[in-house]
């Protein structure tokens, strides 16, 4: 007897694709997943047309993915488009959860950007065009879906049944959720996928005494590969960051940049490393130093938002740059 | 908040360290020296409790300043050194600040020992006038 | 499975202090609309009797299970009501008070708006917070009878000899290798003139005899690990290289060493062999081979004085050894350093030979000292004519120490009247900027130095003092500020009254012990004027000259106080710790290790990739828990989520 397959729906927002490259790294378990999982809606793998998914039923699809932040007009109907079809959504990816490296967009509107992208040294415009959402040629009207000034996360915009970090959530990982889908095992609703612990559990690195006298960028140095990057005095975002991915960038000298975002207890990965690189950095002999040297000690961290909000930024506390002018 | 009468009346939260700030801040009420009724109080034990979670969530919930006051740096804490955390957290927090379109005065950390009443009201005073200046928190209505 | 908060708020008029500014029937028509408010009530004075009965009733019929209390600042009445709660059955850290008074209407007295609208916005806050209080308990230490004396000076003596006379096993231990400290250099006392070694060598030999003291000498205390009830010390007995127990004190050894050091005891005024005694009196009565300035050991270089010692008490083969103390309390009385003038470029100590210290006069006024009693100019072992003070030499003065080193004034007028005593024709001058006689028969010794003895005082600041090449004198430069006349007075002795300053191991021991200090160096107090001998750090306290500028009886009281806090401690058998410590969520920790080395009281410890906090040793600072970047630590009492509500509450709705 055939058991019904399980229906799952994959929607793209503001994306680059890694999750779906991700999905297809799960490489020869993918015969499993289609074994017992029909893809109703994949617009990177499958050639169903959105007409076709906007004609299902509500809530007949049993599971969506949803990648990508939510950026421009088009993002925010697909979202909604996949929220009203299916029965749990996963908010999957850094950018679907966090509003991931497209977040920083935060720091900026879209007239700015627009005014910087569309008139670079190198840009043939020189009538000074930019993307407008509405244009008529040759009797056609075209629309561009509006791009928003503000990058939000998927459940800003939906109601989120399960986030799945990671940019991309790596495979092991991946394969835990499709057994768990598979099996039935999801846990309770509002959930993540990944375990509730920070990166450093799963770094092979040897860790000791954390007090950095100073800070250095990954390529000033010649890091010692068996000790931990931020004893090293390299800026590593590990204990603010979910285990789950392996720590494979630790395992190529690189250091986390936080892409899993931050245990549940941590309400701003951002905040909760100033809290601790402040407390770290400089820490011994600390009574000594004067206001002046203090200072001089913090300006070695160069941007701290780009830095500790690579991934995070619309999902922080004040989600983006303040634009109005006094 | 703009009261009744038009004018901005500064909303400022401030974090008092229980051993030197907060005492300081009593000594204020005991030697009835009055300031401006701008500032709420959350009392922590040490002002290396105050998190930059908190004050990063005073903000978005529309507070137009926050104050973080502590005992006098180097040697004055009740817990030896959370003062010193305190205050390279502060300035890591002023450099976001910047980067976010924040003005930086909006966040004040403050030395304020138990014996300073005179001084801790000045500080309410001053900063709230400094925030009247800035203006409101443009969060609020972003 | 917590229940559900119900919160009773108890709004206090405390006579007309808040009820006089804010209208308290508008405040309670706001307040008892708060979420979780469960019973609202006001009045006149919570903190008496039947203000308390109104909670205590409430709590006992189940009405509510939580109370907010709208008064005056919690550092005055948290506990007394946190006592209620705990005598009707309720966690007494399931109160919470409101300050309206001190932070409201004590500050915005003609402001009876804003005094409303800030007390309802706190009570609003309060309310958030007591919502999210947890259950919380005191916890017991268990605390044993055995104290550390850190210092053999008079405090730690007398500290030392209160608490082994009540039965409780003291660990003396001492850095120079004889107890008696500072005190054992003085001549005489004032006021009453007593013999400095007649009073505390007694004492001296108490200790050293006491059978519940254990004496360490010529030691030091190297590393302090562990908590009230649970102190482990590691003690550095230095090699005394002489058998305490075999020497008689021939001085043999001494006389054919020839080796010759400045002799520290007799403020470096004359000559120390390598092996010496530092004082005839000296406990334990030994003599000690100075590593440092013998010729050699290893190899040996010398060998003489063991030979000429009979008893055979020399032994070139001690080394220094780590003893390891287990004690449940420590008393630190490491005394004070005289202020040194070097750096003082207006009195051109150690340049100018006839300008010494108040130490150096005081051992040269000394019977036993190194002239044997006669004072004497340095540069030609005259005895001088003319004397002049200089009072506030490293006190009270913006470019040394701000603070007066107390005990100056008196000890100038004691020395003053010695030298009359010796010598009624000299002239002796002090100059003063006050005169500071406060205690017990201070004024009277005073006057009676001026009155009877015919000591000069001239208020007015020296400003210079300048010399004469040829015979060595000293020119004087001060102003006479109650003449509004510059002087200039050629003197033959100029004698500097130095201040105290901190022992120089002081800033050593505040670390291995974490206790503060102030900015001068000296320990600070848990309470400047409730708890003079507590430190913030339970079961340490502190005695003596350590703690500040004083002379001797306010030392030996001090002292006596800090046994008698030692005891209190002690004495219960255990010690209750406040719960407000940080706790680790093991499920969320992974190991990063950031808040290990930034806890102050090395509360945090790693084990196998999860950080451990010593609830003992935690004091709840929260310097963890916000710098934990997963958020794995919480401190109890003031948890994220309880903060939170307030933040989320402080802004008026």
């Amino acid at each position: 007897m055939s058991q019904t397959k399980l229906k799952l729906a994959i929607g793209l927002g503001a994306t680059c694709s890694g999750c779906d490259m991700a999905i297809i790294d799960l490489a020869e378990k993918l015969t499993d997943v289609f074994n017992a999982v029909d893809i109703v809606f994949w617009p990177t793998a499958s050639d169903q047309k959105l007409k076709e998914f906007e004609q299902l039923s509500d809530g007949s699809v049993d599971l969506g993915f949803y990648h990508g932040s939510i950026a421009n007009e088009e993002n925010k109907e697909i979202a909604q488009l996949l929220r009203k079809k299916t029965k749990a959504l996963i908010s999957f990816g850094a950018c679907a959860c966090h509003g991931g490296v497209p977040g920083l967009a935060n720091l900026t509107t879209t007239k700015e950007l627009f005014e910087t992208v569309y008139k670079t040294p190198s840009t043939v415009n020189p009538d000074s065009r930019q993307p407008q959402s509405k244009t008529t040629i040759g009797g056609y009207s075209l629309q561009l879906p509006k791009k928003f000034d503000t990058v939000q996360c998927l459940h800003e915009c939906v109601d989120v049944d399960y986030y799945l970090p990671g940019c991309p959530p790596e495979v092991p990982l991946l394969e835990k959720v499709i057994e768990a889908i598979l099996t039935g095992k999801l846990p309770k609703k509002g959930e993540t996928l990944a375990p509730n612990r920070i990166l450093c559990d799963e770094c092979p690195r040897k860790r000791e005494e954390k007090k950095i006298p100073k800070i250095y960028r990954i390529q000033q140095i010649s890091p010692d590969q068996e000790k931990c990057l931020l004893d090293q005095g390299v800026i590593c975002l590990g204990p603010s960051t979910r285990m789950g991915c392996g720590a494979k960038c630790l395992e190529v000298n690189m250091p986390c940049r936080g892409c899993m975002g931050p245990t549940s207890k941590a309400l701003d990965q951002g905040a909760k490393m100033i809290a601790s690189l402040g407390s770290i950095l400089g820490l011994e002999g600390e009574e000594l130093m004067s206001e002046e040297e203090v200072k001089q000690l913090i300006d070695q961290v160069k941007d701290p938002l780009g830095l500790f909000y690579m991934f995070t930024l619309p999902a922080s506390i004040l989600k983006r740059r303040n634009m109005i002018q006094k | 908040m703009i009261d009744m009468t038009g004018k901005f009346e500064p909303q400022i939260l401030g974090f008092l360290c229980n051993w030197c700030s907060y005492a300081g801040a009593d000594l204020a009420g005991t030697s009835r020296t009055q300031y401006s009724p701008n500032l709420r109080v959350i009392r922590v034990m040490c002002s290396g409790r105050v998190d930059p979670t908190f004050v990063l969530a005073a903000l978005k919930s529309g507070a137009d300043g926050v104050l973080i006051a502590g005992c006098h740096p180097p040697s004055d804490c009740h817990y030896l050194t959370g003062n010193l955390k305190a205050r390279r957290r502060y300035h890591l927090l002023l450099k976001l600040l910047d980067q976010l379109g924040i003005e930086r005065e909006r966040v004040r950390l403050e030395w304020v020992s138990a014996s300073e009443g005179e001084k801790f009201a000045r500080i309410v005073d001053e900063f709230t006038e400094q925030i009247r200046a800035l203006g409101p928190n443009r969060l609020k209505s972003s | 499975m917590s229940e559900q908060p119900r919160i009773g708020i108890y709004l206090c008029h405390c006579g007309t202090n808040i009820a006089g500014v804010i209208d308290i029937k508008r405040l309670l028509a706001y307040v008892e609309k708060l979420p979780n408010v469960a019973v609202a009530r006001d009045y006149t004075y919570m903190c008496s009797d039947p203000g308390q009965q109104l909670i205590r009733k409430d709590i006992n019929e189940n009405k509510v299970n939580r109370v907010v209390v709208a008064a005056c600042s919690p550092t005055l009445h948290e506990p007394t009501f946190r006592k209620v709660l705990e005598e009707e059955g309720l966690s007494p850290y399931f109160f919470e008070m409101a300050n309206v008074r001190e932070q409201d209407t004590w500050v915005h007295m003609k402001n009876p708006e804003e005094a409303l609208e800030i007390a309802k916005d706190t009570i609003r806050m309060s309310v958030a917070r007591a919502s999210r209080l947890e259950e919380l308990r005191p916890k017991e230490v268990k605390v044993g009878r055995r104290a550390l004396v850190i210092g053999g000076g008079i405090s730690g003596i007398s500290a030392a000899l209160d608490l082994a006379n009540a039965g409780f096993t003291v660990y003396m231990v001492e850095k120079s290798p004889t107890i008696g400290g500072r005190m054992a250099q003085l001549d005489k006392t004032f006021p009453t003139m007593d013999c400095s070694s007649c009073i505390l060598t007694p004492k001296m030999v108490s200790v050293s005899r006491h059978p519940n003291v254990k004496l360490f000498t010529y030691a030091e205390v190297k590393d302090v690990q562990g908590f009230i009830g649970n102190f482990k010390v590691k003690v550095l007995q230095k090699p005394k290289y002489v058998d305490e127990k075999k020497c008689t004190s021939c001085t043999e050894c001494a006389k054919i060493c020839p080796v010759e050091v400045p002799d520290e005891f007799n403020a470096n005024l004359s000559w120390r062999k390598a092996i010496y005694i530092p004082f005839p009196q000296a406990v334990p009565p030994s003599y000690v081979l100075d590593e440092e300035n013998c010729l050699g050991l290893t190899p040996l270089a010398c060998g003489k004085c063991k030979d000429v010692c009979d008893p055979s008490a020399i032994d070139y083969d001690q080394r220094a050894k780590e003893i390891e103390l287990d004690v449940d309390t420590i008393i630190v009385a490491t005394g004070y350093d005289p202020y040194n003038p070097l750096n003082d470029q207006e009195y051109n100590y150690g340049l100018f030979q006839n300008v010494v210290t108040s130490l150096e006069m005081e051992r040269m006024l000394n019977a036993s000292g190194p002239t044997s009693g006669k004072v004497v100019r340095p540069s030609d072992l005259e005895e001088p004519k003319r004397v002049a003070y200089v009072q506030c030499v490293g006190s009270r003065n913006e470019r040394t120490n701000l603070y007066c080193s107390r005990v100056c004034c008196m000890y100038a007028v004691k020395q003053a009247r010695q030298l009359k005593e010796k010598h009624p024709e000299i002239e002796v001058r002090i100059f003063y900027t006050d005169i500071r006689a406060f205690g017990k028969g201070f004024e009277e010794f005073y006057e009676k130095a001026a009155r009877d003895y015919g000591v000069l005082f001239t208020r007015g600041r020296v400003a210079e003092i300048l010399e004469d090449a040829k015979g060595r004198n000293l020119i004087v430069r001060a102003e006479d500020t109650l003449l509004g006349t510059p002087l200039e007075v050629e003197t033959d002795l100029v004698v500097l009254s130095v201040g105290i300053t901190p022992s120089i191991d002081a800033n050593e021991i505040r670390k291995i012990l974490k206790i503060p200090a102030g900015p001068d160096g000296f320990f600070s107090e848990a309470h400047p004027k409730l708890r003079p001998v507590d430190t913030v750090v339970d079961g340490v306290l502190i005695a003596g000259t350590a703690a500040g500028p004083k002379d001797i009886p306010d030392a030996v009281a001090q002292a006596k106080a800090a046994a008698s806090g030692a005891a209190s401690l002690m004495a219960p058998g255990v010690y209750v710790v406040e719960p407000y410590y940080a706790t680790i969520d093991d499920t969320i920790c992974g190991g990063c290790g950031t808040c290990v080395l930034l806890c102050p009281f090395r509360a945090i410890s790693m084990e196998e990739k999860r950080a451990k906090i010593n609830e003992a040793l935690c004091k709840g600072c929260g310097a963890c828990a916000s710098a934990c970047p997963a958020g794995a630590i919480k401190t109890n009492h003031f948890t994220d989520e309880q903060v939170m509500a307030q933040v989320e509450q402080a802004v008026a709705r």
